[in-house]
């Protein structure tokens, strides 16, 4: 199944990518490439098999419910583009 | 001193017949000689490295050295590193300043290691030629106008050109083994979950996996023991007992069942590196082991279910860089919807924003189980044919890369023929199986070839013991590129 323009501009919109339409074709014919090497999995009789998500079949950990990091947020935020007031600043979202 | 292994650097250490920052400085002086050819460091801070060698000294002097201080290391740009430039390849880390350590960066430290410098590498390491870094492509010192491979290929290259004793990298698909192939050095992907991905920039977390480069099976075994080890900062960091990587260097190989895969030697290799391989097989058999043919049926669906859930698990974790909280930030938007789109469409590259597609696809409304879960279901088959294996054999030996070292820009147009560079090298990573990539040979233009090795789970040290005794019988591993002496 080929994907067409509109799939690619949705795509980028839910990701957050700015795309024009020649850059929206070039790709499109690029990623049906790889859809059609994606294919070969697809047709794979698969029914009753357990997926796998990790490589070990190991579980979370839980830990006690202790302070383990210290305050620093300065640091942290010596590499933030805006900030005031130790918060992060992005345009105005609410009217 | 640059051509001799991490082995005997540290014994001349100990034994003071030069210093830390003697070495240290002799290898910053070549990279400053070579790295505008080479193009392996993004980042260098000489101040820093030569501080960290001045310590290492201190160490040595007090008898508080071990097997790696004092060594020189090369960082892949991947690793956080406490207040160097950490950009993974990418503008949109371009002004990156690491506020913490990896825990690889940090157990290096803590042993006396010197960060040498961060080495270039494929955009958040999606790439198998490390071209698609913002900082330009890294070169191939056996052929300039070749690629070195990737994605860890400036770590790849720095070792070959003789500019880092060793150094690390990371593999979600091969980005360990495929360089260390094409660049004739070793390289060496543990057991998912034994090196901590804390501080390790996320690219596929359930594949991501860090590993040692270096020039020596026996380098890889000193580096494995500092890298190595349980974190409770990672959540997928395995707990289990300390390993000594070292422990089975020197042991015969006699009687050692070694697994072929007729996939492994299909078709699409090239002869070159079919027949290298081949004589690494019967030198093997030489040494007294043997060899059990076999097949691995569904790992001609490795690389269609990798390009599935390496992306997915990419398109996830690269969400985070929405120009907020650091890294880069167009210059100029409206609104928050604005800044987010024009600075993720402005800080990545054409190779992150192709996978990012993709992912986000494949997870979109009403397609997650044609994809994603169909994608995890065939990588349990494929794991599945790794376990009937190795109920077969030891070890399993192939090519690590169908081709030798191909030509700068040869494939960049064409993401699937990039791709299918990785067919080998995949199919360990969706079973968190240990690979490992020494050299055995060359091709007729004298580029050199890799032999994989996959073992079963927490076998490293066994294949390390495996690696090294084909050392101590070859000389593959000792050749430097031309013009390199």
């Amino acid at each position: 199944m080929a994907l067409t323009l509109a799939d690619v501009k949705r795509v980028a919109e839910l990701a957050r990518l700015a795309i024009d339409d020649a850059e929206a074709r070039a790709v499109l014919s690029q990623i049906n490439d790889v859809f059609k090497l994606i294919g070969e999995m697809q047709a794979v009789d698969t029914r009753g098999i357990e997926p796998m998500s990790h490589a070990l079949d190991v579980v979370q950990r839980l830990r006690e419910d202790s302070v383990t990091e210290s305050d620093q947020h300065a640091l942290f935020q010596e590499g933030a583009p805006q900030i005031e007031n130790g918060l992060y600043l992005v345009p105005k979202v609410i009217e | 001193m640059h051509n001799a292994t991490i082995k005997s650097l540290a014994a001349a250490l100990a034994a003071r017949t030069f210093s830390s920052v003697e070495l240290t400085r002799h290898f910053i002086n070549r990279i400053n000689g070579l790295n505008e050819k080479y193009r392996c460091f993004i980042t260098l801070d000489p101040e820093a490295s030569l501080k960290q060698a001045e310590a290492a000294d201190r160490m040595l002097a007090d008898g508080r050295g071990q097997p790696l201080t004092g060594i020189p290391i090369a960082q892949k740009d991947i690793f956080c590193a406490k207040g160097w430039l950490t950009t993974c390849g990418s503008k949109m880390l371009s002004n990156f300043t690491a506020p913490y350590d990896a825990h690889v960066v940090q157990k290096l430290n803590e042993a006396g290691a010197v960060n040498l410098g961060k080495t270039n590498m494929d955009e958040f390491a999606m790439g198998s030629s490390s071209e698609t870094s913002h900082y330009g492509p890294v070169r191939n010192p056996w052929d300039v106008d070749k690629v070195p491979g990737g994605s860890s290929g400036g770590s790849a290259a720095a070792v070959a050109a003789r500019l880092a004793p060793g150094a690390t990298g990371t593999d979600t698909g091969g980005s360990i083994r495929q360089p260390a192939a094409l660049s004739g050095i070793c390289g060496l992907k543990p057991t998912y979950g034994v090196v901590s991905r804390y501080g390790m920039i996320a690219f596929a977390s359930s594949l991501d996996q860090g590993g040692p480069l270096a020039r020596s099976a026996e380098d890889l075994a000193l580096l494995m023991n500092v890298m190595a080890g349980f974190d409770l900062r990672d959540s997928t960091s395995l707990d289990r007992p300390r390993e000594d990587y070292t422990r089975e260097l020197g042991k015969p190989v006699k009687g050692l069942k070694i697994g072929l895969p007729e996939e492994f030697f299909a078709k699409g290799a090239a002869p070159d590196v079919v027949r290298a391989v081949e004589a690494a097989v019967a030198e093997f058999r030489k040494l007294g082991a043997e060899t059990v043919e076999l097949s691995l049926p569904n790992m001609k669906l490795s690389v269609p279910v990798y390009y599935v859930l390496a992306p997915a698990e990419a398109s996830s974790n690269l969400a985070r860089y929405d120009g907020v909280r650091y890294g880069y930030r167009a210059p100029e938007y409206t609104d928050l919807m604005d800044l987010y789109r024009k600075t993720r469409s402005q800080g990545f590259g054409a190779e992150v924003k192709r996978r990012v597609l993709i992912g986000t696809y494949v997870l979109s409304h009403g397609y997650y189980d044609a994809y994603y879960l169909q994608a995890q279901k065939v990588r349990g088959l494929i794991a599945r044919d790794f376990a009937e294996a190795f109920k077969r054999c030891d070890v399993i030996m192939g090519p690590t890369s169908p081709t030798t070292a191909f030509r700068i820009g040869e494939k960049m147009g064409d993401p699937v023929q990039m791709y299918l560079n990785d067919i080998y090298t995949i199919p360990a990573n969706l079973a968190g199986l240990p690979g490992l990539s020494i050299p055995c040979g060359f091709d007729a233009k004298g580029l050199p070839v890799g032999l994989q090795m996959v073992g079963n789970y927490f076998a490293e040290a066994r294949m390390l013991g495996i690696a090294h005794r084909f050392q101590q019988a070859t000389d593959w591993h000792t050749r430097a590129p031309p013009g390199i002496q």
